[in-house]
Parts: C-alpha cells; sequence; structure tokens
C-alpha cells in the first residue's frame, strides 16, 4: 500500500462557541490508498461530516484546525493558503453531501452549475465544458443529459440530483472523493443503485474514497476499510473483516448488534444504553464510559491507540473479544 | 399561465374600478361637485351651464356613469388654474417625476445591495453595524426633514449642488430630461438621494437578511466545495437566490416612491407631478386633484401587475410551475 | 434608571409587570428612548407653564425681534435660546407648544384608529365568513396604497384642518391594527379559555371584548407605539406641505416650513431646531416600540 492518497494524521478541529470548545473531531488518524474505501462509521453527532470539511478545508469560524497534518499525496494542506487549496477542492478532492435537496442551488440551471466547475478547474471553451458536464450526467445514469442540462434542481427527484452532485464530483476525475451519507435521504433501491455505482466509479478511476455513514450494512459491502469514530474520536479501526467480524471495541459491538441482519432473525435488537455525550467540554477519559458495560476505574483515563493485530487498532483499556450474538 | 395572468387583469380591473368608485363618492358625496369641478369665479349662468353639461343634474348612478366614461376617454375635466385638459398638465410633468423616481430606485440599489452585502458577510464589523443601525434612521426619520438638511449641508453650506429645480435639460423623444445634462444631473442628486433613503434602507436590510439566510445553507458550501473564488460564490450563488425578493420588493415601492415623490419635490421645487399636486389642493385646482389620482391609482395597479409578471419571470420554482 | 438596572437575580415571585419592566430594563438604548418620550410628553402638557413665552399670543411678540440667532437677547431682557421666527416669536416656546399639537394629532389619531381598528380585527376573527372575508380585503386594499396617498385623497376632499388631519391619519392607520388584532384573536381564539368562555355559553361580545381583547393587546400596545411615531411624521409631512394644521397652531412640520425659506439665507434654526425635536420624539418612540416589540412577542423577535 504504497499508494496512500490520503493520510490524516493527530486531526483536531475544534468550535470556540460561546459556551466553550466543542472537540467535534479529536486526534484521528487514518489513511486512504488509491482505489480504495474507507468506511467512516458513527452515530449522529460523533464528528463525521467536521472530519469531511476539515479534509476539504471547508470548516468555518467559529471551528477550527486545531491540531494534526492531512497529507494529500504527501503534501499537508493544512499548511496551504486558501488559493492552493482550492484549486484541489472540486478538483482533485470533491465532496458530496448529505441532502441532495439542498446542495444545488436552486435558482441555477444545471448546465451553469456544472460547467462553472468545469471552468473553475480547466483551461477549456465553454463548449468543451459543456460537453464534459453532459458526459458527467450520461456516466452516473441521467438520461437524455443534454435536455436535463437545462433544467432546474426542483425538476428533478431527490435521486436524480444526487446523481447530479456526484456527477459534478466526477468532473474532473477527482483523486479523493468524500462522500457525507449521501444516499441517506433516498430510498432503499436508488441507495443501493448509486452505491454500487459510485463504487465502480471509483474502482475504475483509482480515486479513493470515504464513505461517511452511520449505517454499518451499508459499508460492509462497500468499503475495505471502516473507521469507527464515538465522541470524536477514532475508537477501532481496520480491514471491514476485522472490525465487522472480528470487532474489539465495545462500542462497535454495540454498534453491530444493533443492525439487524438476517442470520439473527428472531433476536431482539441491542440498542446500545445511554445517549451520545455532548461534544461541549467532554471531561478527559474514555467518551464511552458512561454506556459501556465494561467501564472501569481505569476508563477515566484517555486509552491509548492500540494495535493488538497488525492493521487493527482501537482505543480502549478493555477489549472484548467474545462476540456478542 | 394564460389563466393566472387573465387572472391577475381581472382583478387589477376591478381594483381600478373600486377606487374609482372611492374617488367618485369623494367627489360627489363628501364633497360638492360644484365646487370642485366649477371655477369658482364662474357666474350664475355659467354655473346653470356647466351644471348641465357635467349632467351634475342627473341621478348619481348615471353621473358615475358619465365620470367613468370621461376617464375613459382621458376626459378628467380641465384645470382652473392653468386652463388645460389636466390629464395632459399632468402628462406634462410626468417625466420630471419618472426619472426622479426610477433615479431614485437606481440609486437604492446601487447604494443598498452592496451595502447589505458587506453588512451580511460582516454582521460584527464595525461598518456593518454602522449601517444597521443607521437604516433604521432611514426608515423613521421623515423625508422632508432628511430633504432640509440634505440642501442645508450639500446645497448651503458646502455649496456643492444646487438645490432647488431641474436644472438645464435635454431632449429625447420628445420630452425634456435633466438626466441627459451635467448641471440636470447635479440638480437631480440631492432630491434623488433623498427619495432614494427609505429604499435604500430597504434595499439594505432586505440584502443582509438574505445573504445571512443564504450563507449557511448546504448550496453555498457545495459551491465552494466545487472550487470556485469567493466572489463566484457571492455574486453569483448568493445573489441570484437574493436578487429575486429584492427586486420584487424594489418593484412594489415603485409606486411609493412616485407617491412620496410628492414631498421631496415640494422641497427641492422639482416640477414633477407631485410638485402639482400639492399646488392643485392649495389653490383647490380640483380636476387635476381628481385626474393626479386616478393616475396614482392607474399607476400603482399596473406595476404592481408588471412586477406580479418579472417575479414569475425571475423565479424558475414559479416559472416553470405556472407554464405547466 | 439605573436603579432598574442594578436589579440582582429575580425574586421568584415576581408579577408579571415587574419581569415586563425587568426585561425592558434590558436594552439601556430602549430605556433611554422612555426617558425622552416620558419627557417630552411632560413638556407637551405643561406647555403653558414651561414655555418661556405663549407663541400665540400676538401681543407678547414683536417683530423687531424677528430672526435673532440663539441666544439673543430681547429689549425686554427675554433670552431667545433658540433664536427667533420672522415674526419675533422665541423659538423655543413655540417648539414646546408645536410639540403639544404634533402629539396630541399623533396620539389622538392613533388612539382612536387603535380602537376602531382593534375592533374590526376582532370581529373578522370571531365572526370569520364573509364578515371576515369584507373587512380583511378593505384592509388589504389600504395598505396596498402608501399612506401619503391615501391621506393627501382625504385632504384633498376635506380640505385642511385639524380635524381632516387626524380623521386622515385614522383612516390611513386602522388597517394595520385590524390586520394585527385579527391575526393575534386568531391565535388566541384556540386556546382553551375561549373554548371554555363559549361553552358557558356567554354573550358573544362578552368573549370577544372581556376575553378575547385583553390577551391580544401586547401585539396591540406595538403597532400602537409604532403607528404613533407614524403619525407624527405623517402629521409633519402634511404640515410641512401644507396641508395640515392652520397657521394659528403651528405644529413642529408647520414650524420647519415656515423656517424653510430663511434656511437658504443662513438662517438655519428657524427651521433645524423644530426638526431636532421631531426627530428625537420620534427616533425614541421608536427605539421603545422596538424594544416592546421584543419583550413583548417573543414570537417576532428578529
Ligand atoms: N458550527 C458549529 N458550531 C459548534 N459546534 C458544531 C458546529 N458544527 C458542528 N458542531 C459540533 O460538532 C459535532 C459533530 O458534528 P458533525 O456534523 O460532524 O456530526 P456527524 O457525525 O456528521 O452527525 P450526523 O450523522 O448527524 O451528520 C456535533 O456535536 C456538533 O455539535
Ligand atoms: S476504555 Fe473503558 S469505558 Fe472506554 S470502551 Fe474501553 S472499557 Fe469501555
Ligand atoms: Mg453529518
Amino acid at each position: 500500500m504504497n499508494d496512500v492518497t490520503l493520510e490524516v494524521r493527530n486531526l483536531s478541529t475544534h468550535f470556540e462557541t460561546r459556551a466553550g470548545t466543542v472537540r467535534a473531531v479529536d486526534d484521528i488518524s487514518f489513511s486512504v490508498s488509491r482505489g480504495r474505501v474507507l468506511g467512516l462509521v458513527g452515530e449522529s453527532g460523533s464528528g463525521k461530516s467536521v472530519t469531511g470539511f476539515s479534509i476539504i478545508g471547508l470548516v468555518d469560524p467559529p471551528g477550527r484546525i486545531a491540531g494534526g497534518q492531512i497529507l494529500f499525496q504527501g503534501r499537508d494542506i493544512t499548511q496551504l493558503p486558501e488559493r492552493e487549496l482550492r484549486s484541489l477542492r472540486g478538483n482533485r478532492i470533491a465532496m458530496i453531501f448529505q441532502d441532495p435537496m439542498m446542495t444545488l442551488n436552486p435558482v441555477l440551471r444545471i448546465d451553469t452549475q456544472m460547467i462553472e466547475t468545469v471552468l473553475a478547474h480547466a483551461k477549456v471553451s465553454h463548449e468543451e465544458a459543456r460537453t464534459r458536464a453532459r458526459d458527467a450526467l450520461g456516466m452516473v445514469g441521467i438520461p437524455s443529459p443534454d435536455e436535463r442540462l437545462k433544467a432546474y434542481p426542483h425538476q428533478f427527484s431527490g435521486g436524480m440530483r444526487q446523481r447530479v452532485a456526484i456527477a459534478i464530483a466526477l468532473l474532473h476525475r477527482p483523486d479523493l472523493i468524500v462522500a457525507d451519507e449521501p444516499t441517506t435521504a433516498l430510498d432503499v433501491t436508488i441507495q443501493a443503485q448509486i452505491l454500487a455505482e459510485v463504487q465502480k466509479l471509483a474502482r475504475d478511476n483509482g480515486t479513493a474514497l470515504i464513505w461517511i455513514t452511520h449505517d454499518l450494512s451499508v459499508v460492509a459491502g462497500l468499503a475495505d476499510e471502516i473507521a469507527v469514530m464515538y465522541a470524536g474520536r477514532i475508537v477501532e479501526s481496520g480491514t471491514v473483516a476485522d472490525v465487522l467480524d472480528r470487532p474489539l471495541h465495545p462500542y462497535t459491538h454495540g454498534l453491530i448488534g444493533s443492525v439487524p441482519s438476517r442470520n439473527r432473525r428472531g433476536t431482539k435488537l441491542r440498542q446500545i444504553p445511554g445517549m451520545t455525550p455532548s461534544l461541549l467540554n467532554l471531561p478527559g477519559g474514555c467518551a464511552f464510559r458512561t454506556r459501556c458495560a465494561r467501564a472501569d476505574a481505569a476508563c477515566e483515563q484517555d486509552p491509548p491507540t492500540t494495535e493488538p493485530v497488525a492493521g487493527h487498532a482501537l482505543r480502549c483499556f478493555h477489549p472484548q473479544l467474545e462476540v456478542v450474538a | 399561465m394564460t389563466t393566472w395572468l387573465l387572472r391577475r387583469l381581472i382583478q387589477a380591473v376591478f381594483v381600478v374600478l373600486v377606487m374609482t368608485v372611492i374617488v367618485f363618492i369623494g367627489l360627489h358625496v363628501i364633497g360638492d361637485p360644484i365646487d370642485i369641478l366649477i371655477s369658482p369665479e364662474a357666474d350664475q349662468a355659467e354655473r346653470a351651464r356647466a351644471v348641465a353639461a357635467l349632467g351634475l343634474d342627473q341621478p348619481l348612478w348615471k353621473q358615475y356613469g358619465l365620470f367613468l366614461w370621461g376617464g375613459l376617454h382621458g376626459d378628467l375635466g380641465r384645470s382652473f388654474v392653468f386652463n388645460e385638459p389636466a390629464l395632459q398638465l399632468i402628462g406634462g410633468r410626468m417625466p420630471a417625476t419618472m426619472e426622479l423616481a426610477v433615479t431614485a430606485v437606481l440609486l437604492s440599489v446601487v447604494i443598498g445591495i452592496p451595502l447589505g452585502l458587506y453588512a451580511g458577510l460582516n454582521p460584527d464589523s464595525l461598518l456593518g453595524r454602522t449601517t444597521m443601525a443607521g437604516s433604521i434612521l432611514g426608515f423613521s426619520l421623515p423625508t422632508f426633514w432628511v430633504g432640509l438638511m440634505l440642501i442645508m449641508v450639500f446645497a448651503v453650506q458646502l455649496g456643492w449642488l444646487p438645490s432647488t429645480g431641474r436644472g438645464e435639460t435635454a431632449e429625447l423623444f420628445g420630452v425634456q430630461w435633466s438626466f441627459l445634462t451635467r448641471d440636470g444631473l447635479a440638480h437631480m442628486a440631492l432630491p434623488a438621494l433623498n427619495l432614494s433613503l427609505g429604499n435604500i434602507a430597504l434595499v439594505l436590510r432586505l440584502t443582509r437578511a438574505g445573504v445571512r439566510e443564504n450563507i449557511h445553507m448546504d448550496y453555498v458550501r457545495f459551491a465552494r466545495a466545487k472550487g470556485l473564488s469567493p466572489a463566484r460564490v457571492v455574486l453569483v450563488h448568493v445573489m441570484k437566490n437574493i436578487l429575486i425578493p429584492v427586486v420584487t420588493i424594489i418593484g412594489l415601492e415603485f409606486g411609493s416612491t412616485i407617491a412620496f415623490s410628492v414631498v421631496t419635490e415640494s422641497v427641492f421645487a422639482w416640477p414633477g407631478m407631485g410638485k402639482l399636486i400639492i399646488d392643485s389642493i392649495n389653490v383647490l385646482d380640483r380636476p387635476v386633484i381628481v385626474a393626479y389620482l386616478m393616475i396614482i391609482v392607474f399607476l400603482f395597479i399596473t406595476i404592481n401587475l408588471l412586477v406580479d409578471l418579472l417575479y414569475t419571470v425571475l423565479d424558475p420554482r414559479v416559472r416553470l410551475e405556472n407554464r405547466q | 434608571m439605573s436603579a432598574a438596572l442594578d436589579i440582582p437575580a429575580p425574586p421568584k415571585e415576581e408579577t408579571p409587570f415587574q419581569r415586563f419592566a425587568r426585561e425592558f430594563a434590558d436594552s439601556k438604548l430602549a430605556v433611554l428612548g422612555l426617558v425622552i418620550v416620558l419627557l417630552v410628553a411632560v413638556l407637551a402638557i405643561a406647555a403653558p407653564w414651561i414655555a418661556p413665552q405663549n407663541p400665540y399670543d400676538l401681543a407678547q411678540l414683536d417683530i423687531m425681534d424677528g430672526r435673532l440667532p440663539p441666544g439673543s437677547v430681547s429689549a425686554d431682557g427675554l433670552t431667545f435660546w433658540l433664536g427667533t421666527d420672522d415674526q419675533g416669536r422665541d423659538m423655543l416656546s413655540g417648539i414646546i407648544y408645536g410639540l403639544r399639537i404634533s402629539l396630541s394629532v399623533g396620539v389622538g389619531s392613533a388612539v382612536i384608529a387603535g380602537v376602531i381598528g382593534s375592533a374590526l380585527g376582532l370581529i373578522a376573527a370571531y365572526a370569520g365568513g364573509k364578515i371576515e372575508t369584507a373587512i380583511m380585503r378593505l384592509v388589504d386594499l389600504q395598505l396596498s396604497f402608501p399612506s401619503i396617498l391615501v391621506a393627501l385623497m382625504i385632504l384633498a376632499f376635506l380640505g385642511k384642518g385639524v380635524a381632516n388631519v387626524m380623521l386622515a391619519l385614522v383612516i390611513v392607520e386602522w388597517a394595520r391594527y385590524a390586520r394585527t388584532a385579527r391575526s393575534a384573536a386568531l391565535v388566541e381564539r384556540r386556546r382553551e379559555y375561549i373554548e371554555a368562555a363559549e361553552c358557558l355559553a356567554l354573550p358573544r361580545w362578552r368573549v370577544l371584548f372581556r376575553h378575547l381583547l385583553p390577551n391580544c393587546m401586547p401585539p396591540l400596545i406595538v403597532i400602537g407605539t409604532i403607528q404613533i411615531a407614524r403619525a407624527i411624521t405623517l402629521e409633519a409631512t402634511l404640515s410641512f406641505l401644507g396641508l395640515g394644521v392652520p397657521i394659528t397652531e403651528p405644529s413642529l412640520g408647520l414650524l420647519i416650513a415656515n423656517g424653510y425659506q430663511y434656511m437658504l439665507s443662513g438662517k438655519y434654526w428657524i427651521s433645524f431646531y423644530p426638526g431636532i425635536a421631531l426627530l428625537v420624539t420620534i427616533v425614541a418612540i421608536n427605539l421603545v416600540g422596538d424594544h416592546l416589540r421584543d419583550v413583548l412577542n417573543p414570537r417576532l423577535q428578529r
């Protein structure tokens, strides 16, 4: 795995609010390679989107990247001036957002919104830009793309809008795509189609893909690696097989237990008891200890990152080896 | 779309009719039409003739019919003072008012939108907060008082700009305009600024509110994630969304601007129809008053209709819905 | 004023009025506005006892004192702090009396319009159906025309004079009250106490005015405050245009108009000081009204 596209080292992103500091992302590290898919999983509010926005450099005040490095093709992009960062955005690094109903500008035609993206990064004629836009629409499976270019977003369904957003992300064949729960707002069949298409496109182009979701079953079929986030930290990461079949962290166990699955039909779904803690002025120590059955006095301290098996990392004092099913 | 247009047209005609009834009642029931329509200098015989000619001895509904009929034919009586058809008199003054009102609206856009953008993008900056506080003054200060202060400062104290009249005019399409000459423009500067003050405040606030609302929308973040320049994000993506309500409101305010030019024209002795109507009220030149009211009502309703149309053209969501 | 600001943590059993007073005192600007409004009101009410001169008593005026700059002293030792007008009238006295007229016309018309408008609004909300449609159509029509135009139209038909100005102001203003009262009443109507009153079969008018009206008061008070400022402005504008109050009892607007011709020759004070008085009054009322809106109606908070 020399082809590392993105390596995040000890990234922290904080929001300085009037009530105090929100450590939305707290000292996380992971990496993705060419043509690979990383699933970033966690409950709502665990800091997944903030991680994504940190990578494309769109953390707005009161938020700021408080520490760490984001190495994109070896260059630390947290140190780049805004101008250079902008030349990467939408070009080498693209992002797809959660809610397709909100991501396209309602009063601009699709062609405007696509062509401007082409022209922002490529010195080509307007005609050429339009051709590329049309081809991208065709690629994501939008019928009669020439006609659809002239339409406005509200004339598309949610699924079609998300395809347009994906087409925009693909315009410059980026090296890295951050997809922030792009299928959550869509119904299941469309979700499956889009998943399959994006996966294929990424593989074909050698694009590294970070797929953010709160739904383990989505990444199970899609990702090569998984990182599980909890309260701003990555608590467990490894290959899909490592994390899903041999989970070590109590939180990952809880997540897996709460996913309905065929072979456990009839057994009761286990909800993780308790609530996600507020990230505002979060005290030190393992953030999961208020909900963890294995918690003890040791857990008042920050658990260090360990790698009991090569490539399978976790942050927990008392890993849970047996599978609860 | 056509049925919608038709419905709006019928509505407009209905409102015009209602207004003619109100003006007619004002004329014939509240006031005495003999005083209103016949010069006070006329003698007894002239009076009797005029009463018959105007049909004032007819029943009310018939009189209303006559009034409406006259109005349809552009006959709204003769001015006592100028001895000229009232409509023609007002028509002659209209260009002065129109160029003033249009300039005022342009000023409010040119000044209000950039200030509003700035205040919206930098809400906590000193300039941002100052413009907001200033806009409150722009709403609450009486127009005539601001006009006086403009004269006092820029005409009397500093002597930079003339304070009264239209200045030199030039002809275009057979009409005299001030905006075509340097001197005319100098004369127009203060009154136009005065008339635009309320609109500047309005546009500023609308723009600022629009920026604050839109800047946090996902589509703005997505536009930035595409690598667009901040200028394009603000001036194309955000502005296009803000312009729709702003243009609509400015359009609707255009009628008010014309109405309020009454005040500005009086302060700056601008010879438009506003000044004419005040003078006419002061000398009780009632046919002119009636004609002015009918013209203003007509203008108003036409403007509202046009703005409605414009709105549907501007907003693709409304436009396409109507077409289907 | 500072005492009100220094109140420590609110005691638990504070009355609604105390809570309102504490919240109102949160904005120093609004408190300042209120102080100015009260001051202006006192000036206006006590004008005959406060003003150095009775500006309407021609016997007290000396044409020789005409157009004196501020600070001049007359032959009989009276200091004209704000100068004199062309008749030799003390501007300070003229302004104090002018305030009296401006305020009484403004407040008077706002109150009358408030009563009529609120009543119509309540009736519309309560009666519903055709009555509601008719009243609200009228409101829409009224509000779609600018105030100045409506006022001009009325004065053109009726002629000048204080009574006609007040009538014009009332006609201009009632619609806003009606709209506010109706929307407030529509919200209140769904509340339990109204349903309870209706179940008890209380007479309709009693439900309307004894139960519904008091609960619609907060938004009406807010509108009323701002409408007073608007009425004063409009009256001043009409008087400035020569269509308002008669020359014998000049309001602030007329005072400003009288001084206008002298302004170009540098005798600014005849127009300037009445203008300042007008300005301060209007801005102060608006400050109070703006903050009242925030305190009384959290739903409308901007
Ligand atoms: N602008 C902001 N100001 C303050 N706190 C913020 C801001 N944006 C995000 N946060 C905080 O950061 C934390 C992580 O938010 P994030 O949007 O990354 O969650 P998420 O994992 O994407 O959740 P979801 O599944 O709901 O999208 C949240 O607790 C939120 O309160
Ligand atoms: S560190 Fe302690 S509290 Fe945290 S997950 Fe592990 S066992 Fe539970
Ligand atoms: Mg998210």
